[in-house]
Parts: structure tokens; C-alpha cells; sequence
């Protein structure tokens, strides 16, 4: 088979002149368009969908609007521009060049680390498959396939690094990229949380702001790796995956404005009421919230760790925004971890700052989620509406770290197993909440009209108007 | 970082301990298949200072599984496979806690790690010579002593869920060797291909199921939704194949009556009396003071309580004492005392009923332990004065010993030794061979003639002549000879001596066992010592930390 490379992979890496590259490629890329047929969305592939496509890394490139079908998307190649001279930021061989190719001593360690980020992208288009069935607008279907198919771009982005810099392993490791699969009982995505389907579309929303959040802090550190191919492609990956989250965070402001207006329209806050027409009512809002940032929580792995000690010394996987640090060697500090106790209170684990670099970085996050819940409570105060949402305690519902299987409420105040155990049914989406959410997603393909429980977005996307055709769905 | 030394700071460590006791282990026995579930409970180290995470174990979780194997010998002996699993999502095993061997002291790893290839050998002695399999399932990531573990099972099972791998990432990742067996097992027992064995063992990620099924590191695998039915599989198949019989009732091992004292270790037959000034620890093991049974209901009746039960299990937990918590007494002086007429009544016993459940794990429990005896670093020698009986199994102490000193009297209570069937071939050391045919190796004629000879009771000159006895003194210069004898010894380098004797006890070929404590355990000693592991700057110490290993990169 033979390729024309930039029209069918657009790419900045010169894949016309990469023949080692070309062969592992056109290898790999039948298996890929094989995978998104069989599961990545259901049904819609042979819809136009007015789809952003990456043509180049430029300004005018990156964001390139058509309808497109999506098995004809050209998920391309695209690194961040080289940045010249560019220098180790952090940890034990701070100052010296970047590398270029990958060092021996790290194949191990960054190959782990690609294929867990790369593992992450297939999966969630796995787990989302069924949602156009019951998109609440031809513009929520498009802003589906859009994560879509950047989800997938991103998998192309991991699968060319592992071909191009980590030999026979790594092409091994971009095949089971494809043969691993969400939910699959017996070839599972290798992260739990990538394994839950996403049923219903709030579900979708949440995952977006807050599971998409963790990735967008991941590629944020991985941005600052000494390996500058990696840094390069994850650099340029942020530009999209601004976009995700910006459908959770607009996605969820939506849904608290529909559900405003329907407590205005009956002159209740009464959950049933709310619920007797048609919205979500603000509590189950909440313990949705609850659920979903508590599993990303997890994400960032354990509060004390030698994996990240050993990623920042080494130079591979550094801090968010690694440049407004002052110190970036991290090396006798120490970071006070608080931990629980032998009976139901907390003590302070004064650990290296090293060990602590996942703790850091979940930080970050959270501060991050902050401003989302922020901008959904104005919207609650602007509506004189005294409800107000919280963000749980890192400690609550925790599966890995210090923490793990610790049980706190939601604020992170330690009870016993027993009253978890009570009241943790209120604190999560019941099966009520999910069967009523359930029964609020109805199919609508109608320009321009949304589901009862969702309110219009301000603007439709690029500039065309919110009733265009952004699925042509007929 | 705290550096656990030891001895104990306080109480010493035992090795006492039972299934309603266990903090990471479970036992289940489900008719003739026992699962051992590896649940480990990060929190209860044996020693402050480290969390047992993913899974990693320390002394305290291996003396569970010691403990735990011998019950199903001997309280379920029905069982035909033992089951190894974990009870972690995902995670089998991560091997030996790093920061447990990266805080401890040199003597301390160097002791974990014999007890925990004594276990495992053990597991592989019970399958080779009594029956008893052993299968591990690897139900979720299984690295470095966690795969060791797998490895002295008779088969490895495998979970192929396209992520989890089994992996020995001890050098590349810690600087160190997988040296609980892991080497040897590789090439040895299970015969990957070396240059494969050498890929495997520098990658720290591991394989995944199907490469591990191509290289033979693993027998077979199963998708998640079927391994559980796998396992059950080839449990039953070992079931079916076993000789093991399927109606013995077990009998309870009781915790041993022991007291611990300023002056040493006392129990019912064994006596151990520490002279700590001449770093010199004297173990005595008494014939049996009472008429035992010769009738297999009768032996069953007594249980635990059984003379050569009980015995082995009084030294085995004296040896096990001692190496843990008194480094100092470097030599142990090898006494024994009563009839000699009383041992070989049993050891007629142990050979006449020797298919009977209990008194073929009773041999086998003899076995384990004489050949802890064989690999104890400490100098050993037997001392065969007035009232002793080193005759048969008892002779076993004396076989095991660097020196043999014999007193020599021409009246009254005259030493003997007495040699019986036992001694030739029953109770083999961990060379596979008696302890007679490697002591007179490359004279056969004098190993013939002692067969022949059995029954014989030799006086000090005629076991010297024998060539079963070292030295024989006699009255008069007897305590001078012993005392010079043994201050001479204490005095040597220790690790000179440790070296010396390891070297000396285990001539002729070799067999897995005796390269796991040779080559390997050797090397792994002599890395662990090394800068480049263990220095400041080493990549045991500094694993964790995320700061890199400098090395010196000298090959030495």
C-alpha cells in the first residue's frame, strides 16, 4: 500500500523521508481504522460531522473546520514546535541538553509511561461509544465525536512515539494499545477508571471536566519532560484537550442553568419537583460530582511515591508549569503529607519532596476543578439561588494511597466503616439517580433544539450558529 | 532513614506463630487442595520503618509461609497441591520489601534471604519427595521474589489480561540479584534459554503472558474470566496425579514448649546453653528419655509429641533462633545425650512404617532440618563424650559437622558411634546425596565398608580408623584438646570461616540447592556488600528516592 503521507497522516515529522517509521506506520494504521470501526462510536460513521482537524501546528493550522466522516479523519502527527537550546528543567541533570533520543537507562520508564497515557485515549473512546444514541443536540453529538477523534489523534501521538524511539517493544506495546479494551473483563484498559462505561451524557460531561482535567495535568508534566519528543507531542496535545474540558465545564454550566430555570418555572427546589420536569436536580448534580472527582483522584497515583521520586529525578516527568517553581531540584525538601492515624484522626508524614511530586500535582488539579465549580456556583448565586456545590475532601472514597479505603464523608472528616457505610448511598449517584438520568436521555437531532434537561450553549462552535446541521444525521 | 540492626533491640524474633495468628496470609483447605492467599497487610512489618507495600513481604510474612506449609504437611496432610495466589487486585507479588533490605542490616538480609530459600526448597522438597505440589497462581503483577516464590512452585499459572507481567527487575532496577533462587531456578529448573534468561533478567518491565509461555517462564495462562477455572484445572490434575493419601487425618502441631533464658534456648530435647565470652553456643539434642511407639495408630496418638517430631522440631526452631538473633556465638558445639539403643529403636520405626503419612513427613521434617544444619553459617562441630549417642539419625549432627572430635576411653562409659540405614540415604543434604557418600567421596571402598558395617558400634579409635570421626583425644588430654580446639576456632575471621566451610561442606556435584547457596547466594552476599547496592550512593539505598545509583564501574 502505498501512502501519500501528508494528505493521509498530516504530520511535522517528516514521515515522507522516515521510511523505517513509514513501514511501522502503514502496519499499524489498517489495525487502528479496524479498532474505530468496531469500537469507537456506534452507528455514525458514515455521517458528515463538522469536525476541527490538525493540519499543521501553527495558529492557523491546528484548527482546521470541515465535515468530515469520521473513519476519513486524518488523525495526523504533530509535534510543538522545537524550542532552541533547550535545557533539563528539573531534577538531578538540570541544566544539561534535552534529549533527543531516548537514553538506555530510561527506555523502561518512559515506555511505561507512554503506553499508560497512550492506554487512556483508545479507552475513553471505548467507554463513550454509545453516547450519540442520545445526544441532547446535534451540537453536543458533534463536540462528542470532536473528543472523539482527538482521543484518537492522541493515541497516534503515543503510538509514533513508541515507533519512531523504542524499537521492536515499542511497536509491540502501540499493537496492544488496540487489543486492550475498556470493560473487557479479560483484556481490561490497564487504569480502572477507564474501564467504567460512561452510560448517560452527564456522566460524559463529568468526565470531561474532571478525568479529562487529570490528563490535561499529566500531559502538563509530561511537557516538561527531558525527552523532547515527548515533550513536544504532549505540548501540542494540550491545545486539544483544552477543548474536552471545556465541554465538561460548559456541558455541567448548562445543565445547572436548564434546571434553574425549571425550579423557577415551578417555583421549587424540591428534587422531585425538579425532577417530576424533566432536569437534574441540583443534589444529584452534586453526588455525581462526588463520584467522578473522587475516581480521578486516583489517577495521579499514590501521595507518597518512589515512581514519582524517581520520574522527576531522572528528568523524565516533571511538575505542571515546571518554570514557576523556584527550586527545581526538589532535592533535601520535604513536604508535609497528611495521613491517618492509628484511631479515626490524621498525623503529619513529613516525606521528601520527591516522593511527594504526585501530591503536588493532584494539588494543582484540584485548584484547577476549584475554578469550574466556581463558575457553576455564579451561576447559582446569579440566579439568587442559595444552593452551592462542593468539591469532596481529597481523602473521601479513596482507592489508592494513603488514604486508600480510609473512611472519611465527603469533607474528610474521619467516621467509622459503619456510618461510610450508612451514608455513602447518599453521597453517590444512587441507582435511582442514575435510572432517572437514565430516562432524561432522549435522542434529539433537530438543529438548534436541546433535551428538556439541558439549556442551549451561549455560542455554537466556530462561528456557525447553534442551530446549524453540525451532524448531518439524515 | 533508620537502620534496623540486628539482633533485637529488645525481645528476640521467633518464628512462632499460627493460621487464626496470621497478619498476611490465608489459609483455606478445601478437601486435597489448600489455597495460600498472599493478602499482606502493609502496616505490619516485623520492624518499624517500611510499609509492606504491593504486596512486598518481609521476615514476618515469610514466617507465616513457613509456617503455613509445614501445617498443611502435617495437620492436613491430605492435601495433594497447594494453591499460591495473592488476594491483591492485580498484584501478586512485588517480591522482598526494597526498603525493608534497604534499611536493614548486611547480616539481617543476608539471614532473611537464607530463610527464605530454605522455604522454598522446602516447597520443592515436599513436591520431589513426598508428593505434595505446589501451583502458583499468578492472578496480577508478580516481580522479583514474588516470581521466585512462583518459580520453586511445580507449575506457574498465569493471568493474561494483556497487562500484567512477571518480572525479575533486581538488577536493573535495584542494583542487587534476584537471590531467592531466581537465577538458578531460571536456567536450572525450569531451562530458559540463557541469552532469553539474560533479556528477562535486565528488564524491569517484564513479560506479559504470552512471551512468558514462549520463553518458558511461565507453564500456562488464562484470561481473567477463565483463570480461576485454569487453576482449578491443573489443581485437580496434580490432585489426581498425587501419591499423597487421600484419607490421613492430620495432627495439630502445638505451639512448641520453649523457654528463652539468659543462659540459652531450653526445650524437651534439644537444649541450647549460649557462652557468649567464647561466642560459642553448645546444642544439645537428648535421645528419647521414654519408650516409643512402634505402631503406626500409636505414633499418630502421640502426634506431635512423637520423639523424632518433636526433636526436629525443637533444633529446627533452635537453629532458626539462633541465626536470627545471636550473630556472635559463631560456633555451635554439637552435643548429644542418652541411649543410643533408644535412636536406633526409632530409626527402625522411621524405616519399617516410612510409608505411613506421619512418619514419612516426620522424615521429611528430619530432612529440611539437618540440611538447615548443613547451610548454617556457623562452624560446627561434634563432640562425642561420656553419655553421648550419635548413632543413626543422631549420627545426622555429627555428618553435618566440620570436625568430629570423639573422646577415647578404654573403661566404663565407653563413646560410640553407631551407624543404621538412616544414615545412608534416607535424610540426603541439599547436594541430593547422604551426608556418609559426600564425606567419603572418592573412596568408595570406605563408604561401602560403613554400609556394610552398620549396626557396628565403633569406640573413638575404630570411627577414626573409620574415617567417621576427626580427632579422637583421649582421657587425659580430652578438655585441653576441646578447649584449645574450640578458642582456636572462635578466634578465626568469621567471614573467612563462613566462606571456608560453605566451600568445604559440599563437595563433588552440584544440584540446584547447592548453587541457590553457593554461586548465588554468595554473589548476592558479596553485591550486597558492595557500594554500588548498598553505599550511600547505591541503588538499593537509594531506591524510592528517585535519585540515580553512582556507581563505580569497575568490574571486579
Amino acid at each position: 500500500m502505498s501512502i501519500n503521507y501528508a494528505e493521509k497522516i498530516p504530520n511535522n515529522v517528516e514521515l515522507g523521508s522516515n521510511r523505517t517509521l513509514q513501514r511501522a506506520l502503514e502496519q499499524w494504521q489498517p489495525a487502528f481504522l479496524n479498532w474505530w470501526k468496531e469500537l469507537g462510536p456506534t452507528d455514525f460513521q458514515a455521517n458528515d460531522v463538522y469536525l476541527r482537524t490538525a493540519i499543521s501546528v501553527d495558529a492557523k493550522g491546528w484548527a482546521h473546520y470541515d465535515y468530515v466522516k469520521m473513519p476519513e479523519y486524518r488523525w495526523g502527527i504533530f509535534l510543538a514546535d522545537p524550542e532552541h537550546d533547550r535545557r533539563v528543567g528539573f531534577g538531578d541533570e538540570f541544566g544539561k541538553p534535552v534529549w533527543q533520543q531516548v537514553p538506555g537507562e530510561h527506555r523502561s520508564a518512559l515506555r511505561r509511561l507512554i503506553v499508560t497515557q497512550g492506554d487512556t485515549e483508545p479507552a475513553s473512546v471505548e467507554q463513550q461509544r454509545l453516547l450519540g444514541h442520545t445526544a441532547p443536540s446535534l451540537y453536543d453529538l458533534r463536540n462528542l465525536f470532536q473528543v472523539n477523534v482527538e482521543e484518537g489523534r492522541h493515541l497516534w501521538a503515543m503510538v509514533y512515539l513508541l515507533h519512531a524511539y523504542f524499537g521492536r517493544d515499542g511497536r509491540e506495546e502501540a499493537e496492544e494499545l488496540l487489543a486492550r479494551h475498556s470493560g473487557d473483563a479479560d483484556n481490561p484498559r490497564i487504569l480502572a477508571t477507564f474501564n467504567e462505561p460512561i452510560r448517560d451524557w452527564l456522566s460524559f460531561f463529568m468526565f470531561t471536566f474532571f478525568t479529562d482535567r487529570d490528563g490535561k495535568f499529566q500531559l502538563k508534566s509530561f511537557a516538561e519532560s527531558s525527552f523532547d519528543p515527548f515533550a513536544r507531542t504532549c505540548k501540542f496535545m494540550l491545545t486539544e484537550e483544552a477543548h474536552h474540558m471545556f465541554v465538561g465545564d460548559t456541558g455541567i454550566a448548562r445543565v445547572v442553568r436548564r434546571t434553574l430555570e425549571v425550579m423557577s418555572e415551578t417555583g421549587s427546589d424540591d428534587p422531585d419537583t425538579v425532577r417530576h420536569a424533566g432536569a437534574v436536580d441540583l443534589p444529584t448534580l452534586q453526588r455525581y460530582l462526588n463520584f467522578w472527582f473522587s475516581s480521578s483522584l486516583d489517577l495521579f497515583g499514590a501521595d507518597a511515591s518512589s515512581n514519582a521520586a524517581q520520574y522527576f529525578a531522572t528528568g523524565i516527568k516533571g511538575r505542571p508549569d515546571e518554570k514557576k517553581f523556584a527550586d527545581h531540584l526538589a532535592a533535601g525538601t520535604s513536604f508535609d503529607l497528611e495521613i491517618p492515624d492509628g484511631s479515626l484522626g490524621t498525623r503529619v508524614d513529613t516525606i521528601p519532596m520527591r516522593n511527594a511530586m504526585n501530591e503536588v500535582v493532584r494539588n494543582a488539579y484540584v485548584d484547577d476543578c476549584m475554578k469550574g465549580l466556581t463558575h457553576w456556583n455564579r451561576i447559582l448565586e446569579a440566579a439568587g439561588h442559595a444552593y452551592r456545590f462542593t468539591l469532596p475532601s481529597t481523602r473521601f472514597r479513596r482507592g489508592i494511597g494513603s488514604w486508600a479505603n480510609i473512611p472519611t464523608d465527603p469533607a474528610g472528616n474521619r467516621i467509622t466503616q459503619e456510618a461510610y457505610d450508612a451514608q455513602l448511598g447518599s453521597w453517590l449517584p444512587s441507582d435511582d439517580d442514575r435510572a432517572f438520568v437514565g430516562s432524561l436521555m432522549q435522542r434529539v437531532t433537530e438543529p438548534g433544539k436541546m433535551a428538556g434537561w439541558i439549556a442551549p450553549p451561549d455560542k455554537g462552535v466556530k462561528d456557525r450558529p447553534v442551530d446549524y446541521e453540525y451532524v448531518r444525521v439524515v | 532513614m533508620v537502620t534496623v540492626e540486628s539482633p533485637a533491640d529488645s525481645r528476640p524474633i521467633t518464628f512462632d506463630t499460627a493460621p487464626d495468628a496470621y497478619r498476611h496470609w490465608r489459609l483455606a483447605v478445601d478437601g486435597r487442595v489448600a489455597t495460600l492467599t498472599l493478602d499482606i497487610d502493609e502496616d505490619a512489618g516485623i520492624r518499624p520503618g517500611y510499609k509492606l507495600k504491593l504486596n512486598s513481604y518481609d521476615l514476618g510474612v515469610d514466617i507465616e509461609f513457613h509456617d503455613a506449609v509445614e501445617r498443611i504437611r502435617f495437620e492436613h496432610p491430605q492435601v495433594a497441591c497447594v494453591v499460591i495466589t495473592s488476594g491483591k487486585d492485580r498484584m501478586f507479588c512485588a517480591g522482598a520489601n526494597i526498603y525493608m533490605l534497604g534499611t536493614s542490616s548486611h547480616a539481617w538480609k543476608v539471614n532473611f534471604c537464607k530463610f527464605t530459600n530454605e522455604t522454598r526448597n522446602g516447597m520443592e522438597d515436599s513436591s520431589r519427595h513426598d508428593g505434595l505440589s505446589f501451583i502458583a497462581a499468578v492472578n496480577g503483577a508478580c516481580a522479583g521474589g514474588g516470581y521466585e516464590i512462583a518459580l520453586a512452585c511445580d507449575e506457574i499459572l498465569m493471568i493474561d489480561d494483556r497487562s500484567t507481567t512477571v518480572s525479575l527487575p533486581e538488577v536493573p532496577l535495584l542494583g542487587v540479584l534476584p537471590g531467592t533462587g531466581g537465577l538458578t531456578r531460571l536456567v536450572d529448573k525450569r531451562k530458559v534459554r540463557r541469552d532469553l534468561a539474560d533479556l528477562f533478567c535486565t528488564n524491569s518491565d517484564g513479560v506479559r503472558a504470552e512471551r512468558a509461555r514462549a520463553w518458558n517462564l511461565v507453564d500456562a495462562s488464562a484470561t481473567p474470566s477463565e483463570f480461576a477455572s485454569l487453576v482449578r484445572e491443573h489443581a485437580a490434575a496434580r490432585v489426581a496425579a498425587s501419591p499423597r493419601s487421600a484419607d490421613a487425618t492430620g495432627i495439630a502441631l502445638r505451639p512448641l514448649s520453649r523457654t528463652i533464658d539468659d543462659a540459652g534456648y531450653h526445650y524437651r530435647h534439644v537444649d541450647v546453653t549460649f557462652d557468649r565470652a567464647a561466642r560459642t553456643a553448645t546444642v544439645l539434642v537428648r535421645a528419647p528419655q521414654e519408650p516409643q511407639p512402634t505402631d503406626a495408630e500409636e505414633i499418630v496418638a502421640l502426634g506431635d509429641a512423637w520423639w523424632p517430631l518433636a526433636m526436629a522440631r525443637e533444633l529446627d526452631d533452635a537453629l532458626l533462633l539462633l541465626r536470627t538473633n545471636e550473630l556472635e556465638l559463631g560456633l555451635l558445639v554439637l552435643k548429644t545425650s542418652g541411649e543410643a539403643d533408644a535412636v536406633l529403636a526409632v530409626d527402625r520405626t522411621l524405616l519399617a512404617l516410612s510409608d505411613h503419612w506421619l512418619v514419612h513427613e516426620t522424615i521429611g521434617l528430619l530432612r529440611r532440618t539437618f540440611a538447615r544444619l548443613d547451610v548454617t553459617s556457623r562452624s560446627m562441630y561434634a563432640i562425642a563424650d561420656e553419655g553421648s549417642c550419635f548413632a543413626g539419625l543422631l549420627y545426622e549432627l555429627a555428618a553435618a559437622a566440620d570436625r568430629i572430635y570423639m573422646l577415647a576411653l578404654s573403661e566404663g562409659d565407653v563413646p560410640q558411634i553407631v551407624l543404621d540405614e538412616c544414615n545412608f540415604g534416607l535424610l540426603p543434604a541439599v547436594n541430593g546425596r547422604s551426608r556418609l557418600a559426600t564425606r567419603f567421596l572418592g573412596d568408595d571402598a570406605a563408604h561401602e565398608r560403613a554400609q556394610a558395617d552398620h549396626g557396628r558400634r565403633y569406640s573413638a579409635e575404630d570411627a577414626v580408623d573409620a574415617g567417621l570421626a576427626t580427632v579422637a583425644p583421649d582421657d587425659l588430654d580430652w578438655e585441653d584438646e576441646i578447649r584449645l580446639a574450640l578458642e582456636e576456632r572462635a578466634a578465626l575471621s568469621p567471614d573467612a570461616l563462613t566462606g571456608m566451610e560453605a566451600s568445604l561442606r559440599f563437595p563433588g556435584g552440584e544440584t540446584l540447592e547447592t548453587k541457590v547457596f553457593g554461586r548465588l547466594s554468595a554473589w548476592q552476599n558479596w553485591v550486597f556488600y558492595r557500594p554500588n547496592s548498598t553505599g550511600e550512593r547505591g541503588a538499593l539505598k537509594l531506591f524510592g528516592t528517585g535519585s540515580k545509583a553512582n556507581f563505580d564501574w569497575e568490574r571486579v
